[in-house]
C-alpha cells in the first residue's frame, strides 16, 4: 500500500485522478445517451414495453422518404433560420456598431438588449401570445388607435402570418445574443488600426468593409453557427404561442420529435433526433468552410 | 494525505449524490408511501387527506405534484424505463399505453383487491368509470382480463352555454341547440347581436378530436365509426365527409373566436368565463375553473349538437383521473389499503366538495352542486377512447385534426382533409413501424 501510494503521489498518474469524475460524468450524461440514441433509432418501440423489434433503417427510410410532416417542420424552421441569420444578426451587428463606436447611452443599450435572451422562452411566448391577441391583444388595439384598421388581424391564426410572426418573437428574443458576441468581437478589434486607416484617408463605410468585417470573420462564423443551431431547435415559443397550428404551418422539428415520443414511438423519435443532428451537423461543417474560404479570399 | 482525503471525499459525495438521484422514488420506509400525480387543482385537498390518513393510521402519504400534464407524461416514462416509478402513479394516455405499462410490469392488477358483490369495493364505483382501466378476456392488446387502476372521479367534455348572452341575443337558454344547423344558426343570432358565438381551446387538437369522435358516433354510430379505426371503411366515406363540412359550417358562418386553432383551453377558459363568448366545448372540471375565474358565471352544459337528429347525442367522457398501483412497489398492500380509504365516502366526498370534480363514486348526489349534477347527468350516454373496441392511430388522429384546423382557417376543404387522413390510415395500415 505505501509503495502504491509513493508511486502515485508523486506520478503524473495522480494527476488524472483530478478529471475523472468530470470524465465520469461526460461519458454517463453525454457521451452514452449520445450513442444509445443510434441504437435506439433502429428499434421500433413505445419505449416502455419490454419487447423492441429491429426494424434496421426502416425509421430512417420513413423520415427520409414517407414523412411529409417532418419536412414540412424542417422547412418552417429553416425559414425562421434564415430571417434570423439575416434580419435578426444584421440589425444585432448594426447595434454593436453604434455602440462600439460611443453612441450616447450605450451602457445603458448593452443591458436593454440583452433583457430579452435572458428571459425565458416560455415567458417571451406567453407574454407575445397576449399582445398578438386579435380581439384584445396590444399589438391589434395600438394599431387601431394608429389608424390602422385594415391592418388588423389574428397574427398567429392565420396561415400568411403565423410563422413570420413566430420568426419576429424569436428574433426579438434572440438578438441579444448576437449582439453581445459581436459587440465584443467589435471591441477586441486594436483602436490603432481604425488610426491607421484614418491616417491613410479611408472613410467610415470603407474602414467599416476593409478592417471591421475581415477582422470579423471568426465573430460572424460563431454568432451564425450559434443562430442557426439555435433557431433550427426553436420549441419553447411555438408551444406556448401556436402549438404547431394552424394546421402543419407553424411545425418545427422539435415538437414534431417530442410529439413523436408522446405518441409513444421512442425508436422513431431517436430517428429523428439523429437525422436532425446531423443535418445540423453538416450545415454547421459547410458554414465553417465557407467562411474559412471567406477569410482567405 | 489531506489531499488524498479530500479525492477520497469528493468521490464520496459524487458516489453519494448519483445514488440519491438514481434511488427508487417508491417510499422507502414500510410506514409511507409516495404518490404521483398532475392534478395542481387538487392538490391541496390531497394533502389534506394525506394528513388525515396519517392520523388515523400512521401511514405517511406524500403526494407529489408534476405540472404541466405532458411534462408528467414524460415524467411517468421516465420513471417507468428507470424503474424509478412510486407507490401509486397516473397514466395520461390510452388504453395502448396503460397496456405497454401493465405489460412490462408497473402496472398491478387490481381486481381481486376490487372484489365482486354488494359490499365489494367495486361496487362503489360508476361502471363507465372503473371501465376506462379494464381489459377484457381476449383484449387486442394481450394484457391479462381485470381491472388496473382506481378512478378517484370523472369528466365529461359536453358544449356549454352562458345563459345571460344568450338572453341578450333574444334566445331561450332553455333551448340549447339540438342539431348542428340550429347551432350554426344560434351562433349567428349571437354575432349579430355583438357576441363570440363559439370558443374552445382547439389549439390542443384532443379537444377536437373528442368533439369529432362525439360527432361521428351521433352520424354514423359506434360500429361504423371502429370500422373507420379498423381501416375497412376510408375517411373519404360520405359519412366522414359530412363530418367534416359540420367544420366548415363554422368557418363560412365566422361564429367563432378568431384564435379559434391556436387557442390553449386554459385561454379558452379565460374567454368563456369573462363573457367574451357565448358558447365553448370544455371538460366538466370548468366548474372548478369558472368558480375561480368568475364566481358570478350563469351557464348550462348540453350535449353536442346532432348531425343526425334520429340518433343519440353522445358526449365524451367517463374517464377521469386515475389511480395506478406499482405492481413492483414493495407497499403494494399499503397502497391498495390507501386507495380504498381514498375512495370511501367520507373522503370521496371531501374530494367531490372540496374540487368540484364529477365523482367516480355512487351515491354523492347530496354533495353534487347543482351546476356539477347537469354535467353528471350527461354521463350516461358518454363515449372515451379508452373503452373503444379499437384505438385510432396517433398519426391518422393529427390528420385529421390538423385537417380540421386547416377547414377552420378556409385553407383546404373537407374532400381534401378527408383525402389526406385516408391517405395517413393508408400509410398506417402498411407500415408497421
Amino acid at each position: 500500500m505505501k509503495k502504491w501510494l509513493a508511486i502515485t503521489r508523486g506520478h503524473p498518474i495522480s494527476n488524472y485522478f483530478f478529471i475523472l469524475p468530470a470524465l465520469g460524468m461526460f461519458l454517463t450524461f453525454s457521451l452514452y445517451p449520445y450513442f444509445d440514441v443510434f441504437r435506439l433509432s433502429v428499434l421500433s418501440w413505445d419505449g416502455i414495453a419490454l419487447s423492441k423489434q429491429f426494424v434496421g433503417l426502416a425509421n430512417y427510410t420513413d423520415i427520409l422518404f414517407n414523412n411529409e410532416s417532418w419536412w414540412i417542420s424542417f422547412r418552417n424552421a429553416g425559414y425562421i433560420t434564415i430571417l434570423a441569420l439575416t434580419f435578426q444578426n444584421g440589425l444585432a451587428l448594426v447595434l454593436a456598431w453604434l455602440v462600439d463606436r460611443g453612441a450616447r447611452g450605450a451602457q445603458a443599450y448593452r443591458s436593454i438588449y440583452f433583457l430579452p435572451p435572458i428571459i425565458s422562452g416560455i415567458v417571451v411566448g406567453l407574454i407575445w401570445y397576449w399582445i398578438l391577441q386579435p380581439d384584445y391583444g396590444l399589438f391589434n388595439s395600438l394599431l387601431s388607435q394608429l389608424g390602422l384598421e385594415r391592418w388588423q388581424r389574428a397574427w398567429l391564426n392565420d396561415p400568411d402570418t403565423a410563422l413570420t410572426t413566430l420568426a419576429m418573437i424569436h428574433m426579438w428574443r434572440g438578438f441579444g445574443w448576437g449582439f453581445i458576441i459581436l459587440l465584443a468581437g467589435l471591441q477586441g478589434i486594436s483602436r490603432d488600426l481604425y488610426e491607421a486607416a484614418r491616417v491613410d484617408g479611408a472613410g467610415e463605410w470603407r474602414i467599416f468593409w476593409k478592417v471591421t468585417v475581415p477582422l470579423m470573420v471568426p465573430v460572424f462564423v460563431l454568432v451564425s453557427v450559434l443562430t442557426i443551431l439555435g433557431t433550427m431547435q426553436i420549441y419553447d415559443i411555438v408551444i406556448t404561442t401556436t402549438k404547431g397550428g394552424p394546421g402543419y404551418h407553424t411545425e418545427v422539428p422539435m415538437k414534431r420529435i417530442i410529439d413523436e415520443i408522446t405518441s409513444a414511438r421512442l425508436g422513431y423519435a431517436c430517428a429523428q433526433g439523429v437525422v436532425f443532428g446531423m443535418i445540423l451537423f453538416f450545415v454547421s461543417i459547410v458554414q465553417i468552410q465557407l467562411s474559412k474560404r471567406a477569410k482567405v479570399d | 494525505m489531506k489531499m488524498w482525503f479530500s479525492h477520497v471525499a469528493l468521490f464520496a459525495l459524487i458516489a453519494l449524490s448519483l445514488g440519491t438521484s438514481c434511488q427508487r422514488s417508491g417510499g422507502k420506509k414500510a410506514d409511507s408511501l409516495i404518490v404521483w400525480h398532475w392534478m395542481t387543482d387538487r392538490e391541496e385537498a390531497l394533502l389534506e387527506l394525506a394528513k388525515q390518513y396519517k392520523e388515523q393510521t400512521g401511514m405517511d402519504v406524500q403526494f407529489q405534484l408534476y405540472a404541466p400534464s405532458d411534462t408528467y407524461t414524460q415524467k411517468v416514462r421516465i420513471g417507468a424505463q428507470t424503474e424509478s416509478l412510486p407507490d401509486i402513479y397516473g397514466i395520461l394516455a390510452e388504453a395502448r399505453d396503460l397496456a405497454s405499462f401493465i405489460k412490462a410490469g408497473h402496472v398491478a392488477n387490481l381486481t381481486a383487491s376490487l372484489g365482486e358483490g354488494k359490499d365489494s369495493w367495486k361496487s362503489r364505483f360508476y361502471t363507465e368509470a372503473l371501465n376506462t382501466s379494464y381489459f377484457e378476456k381476449g383484449n387486442r392488446y394481450e394484457v391479462s382480463p381485470g381491472y388496473y387502476g382506481i378512478p378517484i372521479d370523472v369528466t365529461t367534455i359536453p358544449m356549454i352555454l352562458n345563459r345571460p348572452l344568450f338572453r341578450k341575443a333574444g334566445l331561450n337558454p332553455d333551448k340549447p341547440p339540438k342539431t348542428w344547423d340550429e347551432f350554426i344558426a344560434i351562433g349567428k343570432k349571437l354575432q349579430a347581436a355583438g357576441v363570440t358565438g363559439f370558443v374552445s381551446g382547439w389549439g390542443e387538437t384532443w379537444l377536437i378530436f373528442s368533439l369529432a369522435t362525439d360527432l361521428a358516433h351521433n352520424l354514423m354510430g359506434a360500429p361504423k365509426v371502429m370500422d373507420t379505426f379498423r381501416g375497412t371503411v376510408p375517411y373519404t366515406d360520405p359519412d366522414w365527409v359530412k363530418l367534416l363540412e359540420a367544420f366548415e359550417k363554422i368557418e363560412k358562418s365566422g361564429i367563432a373566436d378568431q384564435s379559434l386553432v391556436t387557442l390553449d383551453n386554459k385561454n379558452s377558459e379565460k374567454k368563456f368565463a369573462s363573457e367574451r363568448a357565448a358558447m365553448t366545448l370544455n371538460g366538466s372540471w370548468c366548474v372548478n375553473v369558472y368558480a375561480g375565474m368568475n364566481p358570478n358565471l350563469d351557464y348550462a352544459p348540453f350535449p353536442p349538437p346532432a348531425l343526425n337528429p334520429k340518433n343519440s347525442r353522445p358526449v365524451w367522457g367517463g374517464a377521469g383521473s386515475v389511480f395506478h398501483v406499482n405492481d413492483k412497489s414493495p407497499h403494494k398492500e399499503n397502497a391498495i389499503q390507501f386507495l380504498k380509504w381514498l375512495t370511501d365516502t367520507p373522503q370521496a366526498s371531501f374530494l367531490v366538495k372540496k374540487t368540484l370534480n364529477l365523482p367516480s363514486v355512487k351515491n354523492l348526489g347530496k354533495d353534487i352542486s347543482p351546476q356539477l349534477n347537469a354535467f353528471s347527468e350527461l354521463m350516461e350516454n358518454s363515449i372515451h377512447p379508452n373503452r373503444f373496441s379499437f384505438s385510432e392511430d396517433p398519426r391518422v388522429i393529427e390528420t385529421l385534426t390538423k385537417g380540421i384546423q386547416s377547414i377552420l382557417i378556409g385553407e383546404k376543404t373537407p374532400q381534401q382533409v378527408a383525402k389526406d387522413t385516408a391517405e395517413t390510415k393508408e400509410k398506417v395500415l402498411q407500415n408497421k413501424l
